[in-house]
């Protein structure tokens, strides 16, 4: 294992501009069906993109390329300037179906990603601990996934992408498995967690609610090939409080621009 | 309510079931069908002169050795028909066909090549209990979740990791499954053997006790032996329903 | 599996263990494992002779009996569990115990009972099928999904319709499974009676071959007894997944 991978990451970072990750001309073919093609597009650091597309448009699939799970076919993903071959530690992944081990407790879960790059168990178990308050799961520790709600969960899975201390944060439709309240709690802590921490986020989603209320950046993703259609940038919502963001006209508007353009692509 | 629905019911249906072989006893069916009162007490004579437990150590015996032997080649050999594409490729064919088959047809062959002591019982016990702990073992750990391996990758596991951590944890409630149903063959096994190859322990007393027309201590034998399987395999369910309850809630969304 | 680029079939490594009994039986490395041609050789020449016929159509007619009687059996009971739950509570703790008891067990009360012939072959053939096909009847009609009945329900179907339109088809998933692994169970049911009493079909067959020390005769039985048993679970499962094709929407 890399064991100074922060500090190589960190001096990449002075090199390279905004773009903390940035796909060039990437296509995945499975067989012969052409899940994308020839993909370009930049995701501005310390900043939230979402990836806002119908289904079968490929977005979980250019989010596990990102991530090194899947290798594209041509093109290549360059993460701080450096390309991806693989998994590495400047990224974390958050999984739409939680993907905790269901026989680990709560702590075991949040630490296990640290757990496998070798960390103390000592060191390892009060970095979680940490990150298990900061999602608000304290005194949950020694409980088990099945044990506790679809938000909670996930919540989970937050911590653990949290306490491995990467840059980049891909999440795939994180949200999509909780209730609707939880959900919009949750989109409030995002936008904490956006303006907080000094990461790169990568969302993927379905909802364009959703991906306008939290994102800085907004992909759209049209299937057979994907393709980006369009990227759009709200610019006033940030400023915004979070309990107004849903009134404010430049949302509405964004939001019924996207469905114009997408409606079309629903059967 | 002192008691519960399904206890009484269940106290119910033991008498139904007791009390229509005491009657069938009575009448009776067949000069060899005892009451269930006179397998009972021939049942608690053999335990009082200890002939049952002597009986037991005789039978016991093979069935353990071989499920033993089962248990750590077939985990082993399923871990790497589940983890390599060329072993299942070659292994699997073997074992599909043995779990279909009949594979007592084999038991005169081990006689003649292994003769008529332990070794041929322990055999028995080993291809009759083996198939479904290997194909248990193989499906679980081939169908391991793919979003756990996944999410194990993502956050930099090795080969090994996912496999210790992720891929076995994962797999453990279906081998176990696989060693309960390898135990309830096993159990089979090691009675067709002592009827088929040599009577000793318990096919001794269920052979011996009809040589002599001795119907009483037949029935009880088999109800014993019976039983015992009976008991062990709810243990093992139970321990497996213990220690497992989480893993297989765990995958089930709310 | 793919080797040099070519996907090899899923069963196509037999082949190769074939070879490799061929070599081992060809270097006389054992008594008891005469080459795999030779017992081919040897099958070919006993397929025709009266013995054989006779203890493949003995088995037969016991397999067919046996199955038939835990089929005609098992399933009515089964959905009668699933829809009853007094019959249910009664019914399932002895069901449960002689699923997995070692039935083996039961032969020699069978053989003083109904005599050392065909009648306990069949009756262990049945109590070795019966007990897999009542549980899966009953987790069948026990799974259809409430709002199927309920639609049922309210577009007015009579008992009858329901159960032959509905119920049925809704729970042939489960029942087709069971009868499945009943007949797996079955095959070796009756070749357990037949070694166990020894006097009929393969059973007595084993006896004359063992005793004569004819091991090309032996395998060459194995080889169809297994190959039969085989084909059939091959066979019931490519049915089972024609129909349960729905079975995971339900």
């Amino acid at each position: 294992m890399d064991t100074h991978p922060i500090d190589m990451t960190r001096s990449a970072t002075n090199a390279s501009a905004a773009a903390a990750v940035s796909v060039r001309g990437v296509s995945k073919n499975y067989g012969q069906v052409e899940a994308l093609r020839d993909l370009s597009l930049d995701f501005p650091r310390g900043q939230l993109t979402s990836l806002l597309g119908p289904s079968g448009c490929g977005k979980t699939t250019l989010l596990k390329i990102i991530a090194g799970l899947l290798q594209p076919t041509e093109g290549e993903v360059e993460v701080n300037g450096k390309p991806v071959t693989g998994p590495g530690p400047d990224r974390a992944f958050v999984f739409q179906d939680f993907a905790l081990l269901p026989w680990a407790t709560v702590l075991r879960n949040v630490a296990f990603g640290l757990e496998l790059r070798g960390v103390r168990i000592s060191e390892r178990e009060a970095i979680a601990e940490q990150y298990i308050r900061n999602v608000g799961l304290a005194g949950f520790e020694k409980s088990y996934p099945h044990e506790l709600s679809g938000g909670m969960r996930q919540r989970v899975g937050l911590a653990r992408a949290l306490a491995v201390d990467s840059e980049v944060l891909l999440m795939d439709e994180p949200f999509s498995a909780v209730d609707e309240q939880t959900r919009r709690k949750f989109q409030e802590d995002l936008l904490g967690l956006v303006a907080g921490e000094n990461k790169t986020f990568l969302f993927v989603t379905h909802s364009i609610e959703e991906a306008v209320y939290v994102s800085d950046q907004i992909a759209i993703l049209l299937p057979r090939p994907s393709r980006v259609s369009e990227v759009i940038r709200p610019s006033g919502l940030r400023t915004r409080n979070v309990s107004d963001i849903r009134r404010d006209p430049e949302y509405l508007d964004i939001v019924d621009r996207i469905w114009a353009s997408l409606r079309s692509y629903v059967e | 309510m002192p008691m519960s629905r399904s206890l009484v019911l269940k106290l119910l249906s033991g008498v139904i079931v007791f009390g229509a072989w005491e009657v069938a006893g009575r009448i009776p069916v067949s000069y060899a069908f005892p009451t269930f009162f006179e397998s009972m007490a021939a049942l608690v004579d053999m335990t009082v002169s200890g002939w049952i437990f002597e009986a037991y150590v005789e039978t016991l015996r093979p069935l353990i050795i071989g499920l033993l032997i089962s248990a750590f080649i077939g985990i082993a050999l399923g871990l790497w028909v589940g983890l390599s594409n060329w072993f299942d490729w070659l292994v699997s064919p073997i074992f599909i066909v043995m779990q279909a088959a009949p594979l007592a047809a084999l038991i005169p062959l081990l006689v003649m090549v292994y003769g008529i002591g332990l070794t041929s019982k322990v055999f028995v016990v080993c291809i009759m209990a083996m198939p479904v702990i290997v194909l248990n073992t193989a499906g679980a750990v081939r169908n391991a979740p793919t979003n756990l391996k996944e999410m194990g990758y993502s956050f930099l596991g090795t080969e090994q990791d996912i496999i210790l951590k992720v891929i076995i944890p994962s797999a453990s409630p279906i081998i176990f499954a696989g060693l309960r149903l390898g135990t309830s063959a096993g159990f089979i096994g090691a009675i067709l053997s002592e009827l088929k190859i040599t009577p000793t322990g318990i096919g001794d007393i269920i052979t011996y006790s009809r040589s002599i027309a001795d119907y009483p201590s037949m029935y009880a034998a088999i109800f014993s032996i019976m039983v015992l399987a009976v008991l062990f395999l709810n243990f093992l369910e139970r321990t497996e329903r213990y220690f497992f309850a989480g893993n297989v809630r765990g995958y089930a969304s709310d | 599996m793919t080797a040099f680029g070519i996907r090899l079939p899923g069963m196509s490594s037999l082949i190769l263990w074939g070879l490799f009994w061929e070599i081992i039986g060809r270097s006389g490395y054992t008594f008891f494992l005469p080459p795999l041609s030779e017992v081919i050789a040897t099958f070919f020449s006993i397929v025709d002779t009266p013995a054989f016929q006779k203890a493949l159509s003995e088995t037969a007619q016991a397999f067919l009996a046996g199955v038939f009687s835990a089929v005609v059996i098992g399933i009515p009971t089964g959905i009668l569990m699933g829809k009853n739950r007094l019959v249910d509570e009664l019914l399932l703790p002895w069901v449960n115990i002689f699923l997995s008891a070692p039935l083996t067990a039961l032969v020699p009360v069978l053989m003083v009972l109904f005599g050392f012939g065909m009648k306990s072959i069949i009756i262990t053939t049945a109590l070795f099928a019966v007990w897999i096909i009542i549980l899966n009847a009953r987790a069948g009609v026990m799974q259809i999904n409430r709002s199927l009945t309920d639609m049922a329900n309210s577009f007015g179907a009579t008992p009858w319709a329901a159960f032959s339109k509905i119920y049925f088809w809704a729970a042939l998933p489960e029942i087709l499974g069971g009868v499945r692994i009943g007949v797996i169970r079955a095959v070796k049911g009756v070749i357990i009676g037949q070694l166990l009493i020894s006097i009929v079909g393969f059973g007595a067959l084993f006896e004359l071959y063992s005793a004569n020390f004819l091991m090309g005769h032996f395998w060459a039985v194995l080889i169809v007894l297994f190959a039969l048993a085989f084909v059939l679970s091959e066979g019931l499962a490519a049915l089972e997944r024609r129909v349960s094709y729905y079975a995971a929407q339900r």
